[in-house]
Formats: C-alpha cells, sequence, structure tokens
C-alpha cells in the first residue's frame, strides 16, 4: 500500500506497563468482522478500556481513561507486544486510536511487520531503558517523548538512547514506499523464476 | 556447508538469484537478518484477513498475479448450526459474501460454506493435498505454521508438518502475494526442538506441544523458525504432527516444521492436488533430499524427554502457563522473573484460582472440542473413546466442532456422532468456532471451558471468560467429570 512517510515524532505517553499484551486483548474478535480499514480506535484495549461489552461505561482504572494521558501518541508497553494472531486490524486500531509510535522491550514478529505495513513505528529498548521512561512519564505524563526515525533515537527529558531498526524497513517507513509497486517493479524476475520450476511444481 | 531443512526452502524460493548467490557466499548460510524477496508457492485464505487486501487491490487496478495457486474457505465467521451465511447476523454476511465477490471477480476458487471441501482452512487445505514438502505456504492466519510453510494466519505453521515453510502474515502482506506471489521476508534464526524416546500411554501431540512451550515460554522461540524432531515426533501420525506445528505461534515462531519421510508421503500419495503419476515421481525425488544435514547447526538447541511428558493443562492466561494435571496450581513466588510474577499474579486472578488449588478439584461448565488444532479425525476418535464411557456431567455445556466437512462426513460415517451425542455432546457443522467465537459460539462472563483449541488469552472465548487448553483425549474427560481429570485413568 501507497502511505506517507514518517520520520520524526514528538508527543506524550500512554504507559501501558504490562508484559504480553496480545492481540485479543488489543482488538477482540468481535470487531474482526468488518471489510474496511478504518474505525477500529474506539473499540482499541475493549476489554481492559470499558465495563459494559456496549462500551458505555468506562473502566476508570485503566491507563487510556486516565484524565492524565489523553492525546497521548507514543505508546510505552514491555516485552512480547502483539503476540498471537496475525490480525492486522491490531495496528489498524493503534494507528486509529492515535498512537504514532510503540516503544517496547519486545515485538511478536507478524505483530512487527504489520506496524511496519502501517506506517506505525515499533520501537524496541532494553527492559531497563523501558524502566526509565516508565519512571519519566510516572513523574511527568506530559513529558514530550521524541522519536527520530532518522536519527534511530528516542530524546525525552535529557534522557537520550538508540535502537535498531533493519534498513530495509527504515527506508520504507521514512519513504512511505509503495511495496507492492516495487515488488511489481521485478516482475520479470519472477516470471523467470516461475519459469524455471520443474513442470510438477508449476500451477 | 551443512544447511538446515529451513535454509534449503528459503534458498530454492529466493526469486533473485543473485540473492541466492549471495547467500552462498555467505560464511553461515543460516546467517540472520539476510533479506530475500520469496516465492510463494500456496496462497490460502478466509473471509477475516482478505476483504481490505482485495480492496487495496482494486484501488490500484492490479490483479491476483496466481489466481491457481490461491485458495480460499469460510471458516471463522460460519454458524455451526445454520449453513446460512446470515445466520450470525448481517455484518458477518456481509464479510462472507465480500469473500464469494472477490473470489468470483479474482478467478480464486472457493470453497463456501455448504461445499464438500469447505474447512477450517488449516485443515482443509492439507487434507486436499495442498500442502507439499518444501512449499512456502502463507495465509493470513496465525496458525499455518502447521502447514510447515509460509501462511497469513499466525496458526498457518500447522502446515510445517509437511516440511513446508509455512507462516502467518498480515493483510498487507496478503495484498502483496495477490499481487506479486512474493513476499519480502528476513531470515529467521534456527530452533531445533527434539523429543527423546517414545510417549507414555495417554499422552497426545497436544501433551507435547504445550509441553514444549511451557519450558522455553510464550515468547521463547521469536524470531525463530522451529524444526521438531526425535523418535516422539517421527513416530507421530500426519495429523498429531499437524497439531504440534500449528502451536509454534504459540511459542512466539515464525514457523515449525518436521522434516517429510514416509508417513508424509504415505499420507499425500492419491490426495486431489497432490502430484501424481510421472510428476509424483519427480515430486518424491525432490522431496526425499528435504532434512537438515547431519551437522547442520542451529542457533538455539533444546531437548525434551517424551517419558517427563504428562497430559497438560494450562492454567494461566497465555499458553506457556501450563502444568501436568497433577501438578498443582503455580504461585507468583514460584517464578524468578518479575515479569513471569506479575503475569501470574494477574493471570491467578482473571482465572479465579488459588495458588497450590489441585486442578481435580476445579469444575468446568464448558467444553469445546474442534479447532485447527485439534479438529481433525484422529481428534474426533480420541475425543469419543472417552466420551463413550460415560455421560456428560450435569450442568457442562460440551461442544464437539468437526474442522472439516470431510472430518464430519468420516466420524459419521464411524457414527462417532452417535456416540458423543449419546453422551450428552452437541455435534456441530465445521468451522473455528469457539476458538475464537466470532460466531455466536461464545462463553458467559465468568464461564470455564476446558478447550482443545490453542489460545487462552483473557477473553478469547468471550468476555470474561476462562479458557485452558488440553488435549482432546482430556477435554472429553473432564466433560464427563465436570471438572479436569487425568485422561490416564479412563484408558
Amino acid at each position: 500500500m501507497t502511505t506517507t512517510g514518517i520520520n520524526i515524532h514528538t508527543g506524550t505517553a500512554m504507559p501501558l506497563n504490562q508484559a504480553n499484551v496480545d492481540t485479543d486483548q488489543i482488538i477482540p474478535k468481535q470487531f474482526l468482522t468488518a471489510v474496511t480499514r478504518s474505525g477500529y480506535g474506539k473499540h482499541l484495549f475493549h476489554d481492559w478500556r470499558y465495563l459494559d461489552q456496549h462500551e458505555q461505561v468506562p473502566n476508570p482504572d485503566f491507563v487510556l481513561n486516565k484524565a492524565q494521558h489523553q492525546g497521548a501518541s507514543v505508546l510505552l508497553t514491555r516485552e512480547n507486544f502483539g503476540c498471537g494472531s496475525s490480525r492486522e486490524h491490531a495496528p489498524w486500531s493503534l494507528d486509529d486510536y492515535g498512537f504514532k509510535v510503540v516503544i517496547g522491550t519486545s515485538f511478536a514478529d507478524i505483530f512487527y511487520d504489520n506496524c511496519i505495513n502501517n506506517q506505525l513505528l515499533p520501537v524496541q529498548l532494553a527492559s531497563e531503558t523501558m524502566d526509565q521512561l516508565f519512571a519519566v512519564v510516572a513523574n511527568d505524563p506530559a513529558a514530550q517523548i521524541t522519536v527520530s526515525l532518522q536519527d534511530q533515537t528516542v530524546n525525552v527529558d535529557d534522557l537520550s538512547f538508540t535502537f535498531e531498526i533493519a534498513e530495509q524497513h527504515k527506508t520504507n517507513l521514512i519513504k512511505g514506499l509503495d511495496t507492492i509497486g516495487q515488488t511489481l517493479e521485478l516482475d520479470d524476475k519472477i516470471t523467470v523464476f516461475e519459469n524455471n520450476l520443474p513442470e510438477w511444481q508449476r500451477a | 556447508m551443512a544447511t538446515t531443512l529451513y535454509d534449503k526452502i528459503w534458498q530454492a524460493h529466493h526469486v533473485d538469484a543473485k540473492d541466492v548467490e549471495d547467500a552462498n557466499n555467505a560464511k553461515k548460510t543460516s546467517e540472520t537478518g539476510e533479506e530475500g524477496l520469496i516465492y510463494i508457492d500456496r496462497h490460502l485464505i478466509h473471509e477475516v484477513t482478505t476483504p481490505q487486501a482485495f480492496a487495496g487491490l482494486d484501488e490500484k487496478n492490479r490483479k491476483v498475479r496466481c489466481p491457481q495457486r490461491t485458495f480460499a474457505t469460510m471458516d471463522h465467521s460460519i454458524s455451526t448450526r445454520s449453513l446460512a451465511l446470515d445466520a450470525c447476523g448481517p455484518t458477518n454476511k456481509l464479510q462472507l459474501q465480500t469473500l464469494a465477490d472477490n473470489c468470483e471477480k479474482h478467478g480464486i476458487e472457493l470453497f463456501p460454506v455448504g461445499h464438500q471441501k469447505q474447512g477450517i482452512v488449516h485443515v482443509m487445505g492439507p487434507e486436499l493435498g495442498l500442502i507439499q514438502p518444501g512449499m512456502t505456504v502463507v495465509c493470513g492466519d496465525s496458525h499455518t505454521a502447521t502447514h510447515g510453510a509460509f501462511c497469513g494466519d499466525s496458526h498457518t505453521a500447522t502446515h510445517g508438518a509437511f516440511g513446508a515453510l509455512a507462516f502467518g502474515i498480515g493483510t498487507s502482506q496478503v495484498e502483496h502475494v495477490f499481487a506479486t506471489q512474493t513476499l519480502k521476508q528476513s531470515k529467521a534464526k534456527s530452533m531445533k526442538v527434539q523429543v527423546n524416546g517414545n510417549l507414555p500411554i495417554g499422552i497426545t501431540a497436544k501433551d507435547i506441544i504445550l509441553a514444549i512451550i511451557g519450558k522455553i515460554g510464550h515468547a521463547g522461540a521469536t524470531g525463530h523458525v522451529i524444526e521438531y524432531c526425535g523418535e516422539a515426533i517421527s513416530a507421530l501420525s500426519m495429523e498429531e504432527r499437524m497439531t504440534v506445528c500449528n502451536m509454534s505461534i504459540e511459542a512466539g515462531a515464525k514457523a515449525g516444521l518436521i522434516a517429510p519421510d514416509n508417513t508424509t508421503f504415505d499420507y499425500l500419495e492419491g490426495r486431489e492436488y497432490a502430484p501424481k503419476g510421472e510428476s509424483w515421481t519427480q515430486a518424491m525425488a525432490y522431496w526425499a533430499n528435504l532434512a537438515s544435514d547431519k551437522d547442520a547447526v542451529f542457533d538455539t538447541v533444546i531437548e525434551l524427554n517424551a517419558a517427563d511428558i504428562t497430559p497438560q493443562v494450562t492454567w494461566g492466561t497465555n499458553p506457556g502457563q501450563v502444568i501436568g494435571v497433577n501438578q498443582p496450581v503455580p504461585a507468583p513466588r514460584d517464578f524468578s522473573d518479575p515479569i513471569d510474577k506479575d503475569s501470574a499474579n494477574k493471570a491467578l486472578k482473571y482465572m479465579d484460582l488459588i495458588a497450590g488449588q489441585k486442578l481435580s478439584e476445579l469444575s468446568v461448565n464448558n467444553v469445546f472440542i474442534g479447532s485447527c488444532t485439534n479438529g481433525r479425525i484422529e481428534d474426533m476418535r480420541a475425543a469419543a473413546a472417552i466420551a463413550k464411557q460415560g455421560k456428560v456431567a450435569p450442568g457442562v455445556t460440551a461442544i464437539v466442532v468437526p474442522g472439516s466437512v470431510s472430518v464430519k462426513q468420516q466420524a459419521e460415517a464411524e457414527q462417532l456422532d452417535k456416540i458423543f451425542i449419546e453422551a450428552g455432546f452437541e455435534w456441530r457443522l465445521p468451522g473455528c468456532s469457539m476458538c475464537l467465537g466470532m460466531n455466536d459460539d461464545i462463553l458467559k462472563q465468568g464461564d470455564r471451558c476446558a478447550s482443545t483449541s490453542n489460545r487462552n488469552f483473557e477473553g478469547r472465548q468471550g468476555r470474561g471468560a476462562r479458557t485452558h487448553l488440553v488435549s482432546p483425549a482430556m477435554a472429553a474427560a473432564a466433560a464427563l467429570a465436570g471438572h479436569f481429570a487425568d485422561v490416564r485413568d479412563y484408558q
């Protein structure tokens, strides 16, 4: 898909201090029957966020409902975020809610790829570094976190951290490339590959 | 240099010859981070993860490059009580109708509700012979690993059972495969999981994979492709191997595979989409060489002894939180890692359990037998063998959902349906059903379910409901007892 690129983002953080947040928590199954890519933000973290199934009664104890964290665009979490299903509805719902960056200790593989394909930047930092970020936000919920994809840095207050990301992912995120369009330019090579397959492997 | 089965399949599917050359020149072919454009042999699709991908194609006026390599089924959003597309409401109907319209438009073969070949995507694919050794298979579903191939559904790894590289993908990647029949992929790390010795009586493939996940953890194989091997794995039937590979994703693995052998070839021969005649001979010559070299090096090696495996039951809210049926529910203090301790605390609270509690004292009011993990004919037979020994306990609702029309018909030919119904189980139509409850097979707040599915996440089977993952025989035993019971007492 074609998308516009991302490079530097600054915003406040939502501290979801929990490991193993699975895709069923991010967006439960009853919302997967839709045939569009948009409109999932209001259902994000449904089971934790609402006390009732009709989403009329917010759970006051859940971090997304705390007044001091309204408007946050950087999600802080822990290890193995996005584990479980391959549903791309997970990054769609995070994006639709307003998150631009997710910073965590580690991510499930399929979820990570799905983020990259939706211009949602996944940033992986060490557990001790996450401790520091959570501490900053606990102390000052209005702290502005700046994430530079170009420089591969996360800055908040006087703290600065660097993160790793594959070159191909970085390029695609910054330029917002149409990855399918890029591959279609290799159409001749794909055809050659197919023609070289033994007869029994051809479809 | 020595290569793994994963290395061999990876290299055979590089579209760009230069990539292959680079790989050959690399000091270690299993080096991770290597990027490649990988050709996809088989693309399985269903209604949930495809509508947005088809819409993306339409927006750009692109077409499906290889409709003949693509097969569709309806499974997630369908009723298990009625063949009507609107049986679960207008939204589900629209999603199912959208799949039918898109398949029609793009010339993709679809097995809709009511079709002889319809079934859960990871049950239907293998039984038709669509999944073969050495293939790359993808599906917009995480359980594609069943096929040991690349698949766009997190359970696509099911197909790894055939020695295929199968993994789950997201919808954007489904669109990429539609348009190009390829995927850009980074090479994963390799993990060997060896299960030594013979399985004790009463222990199943489900117990093996749950024990593995319990040992390495819910994220223990993240970034890896697992190859399962050892005597206990070699001795498994194809259906049992699919159960093992299917839950690779539950350990975080990209894919799980098992080298093809005579068990694989015997299963495949004669199936509708398997090669025939001279093609079969050529295929066999190729498949026979699909194995890791003896001295291949894996990034991680895990070993288990089959003799140590007992009937497994999950107690928590991820599949790594699992114990033997006779072990007490653990306490948070039993975990040294602070994150595991915290997770255990939360899980005990959600599951309404007390540390030290015995599972045999834990009442269940629901039992679900089915899913892409355990919805095949051997699973039906294993559950029926227990079901015929008694009646479903008062207050327990137990449903049996075959994985496909073919499984349903075979079970009925063997009169397994009668055994279930006489014992008090409900015998339903094929589909994903209560594994994730995208239809009306959902649990209520506070319900406790013994389930043969693959995920015990909070709310997975219904808001506030509690799921315990077990084998089909253990699920049937829980239905009769009204609480968890050691299936070895029923043998």
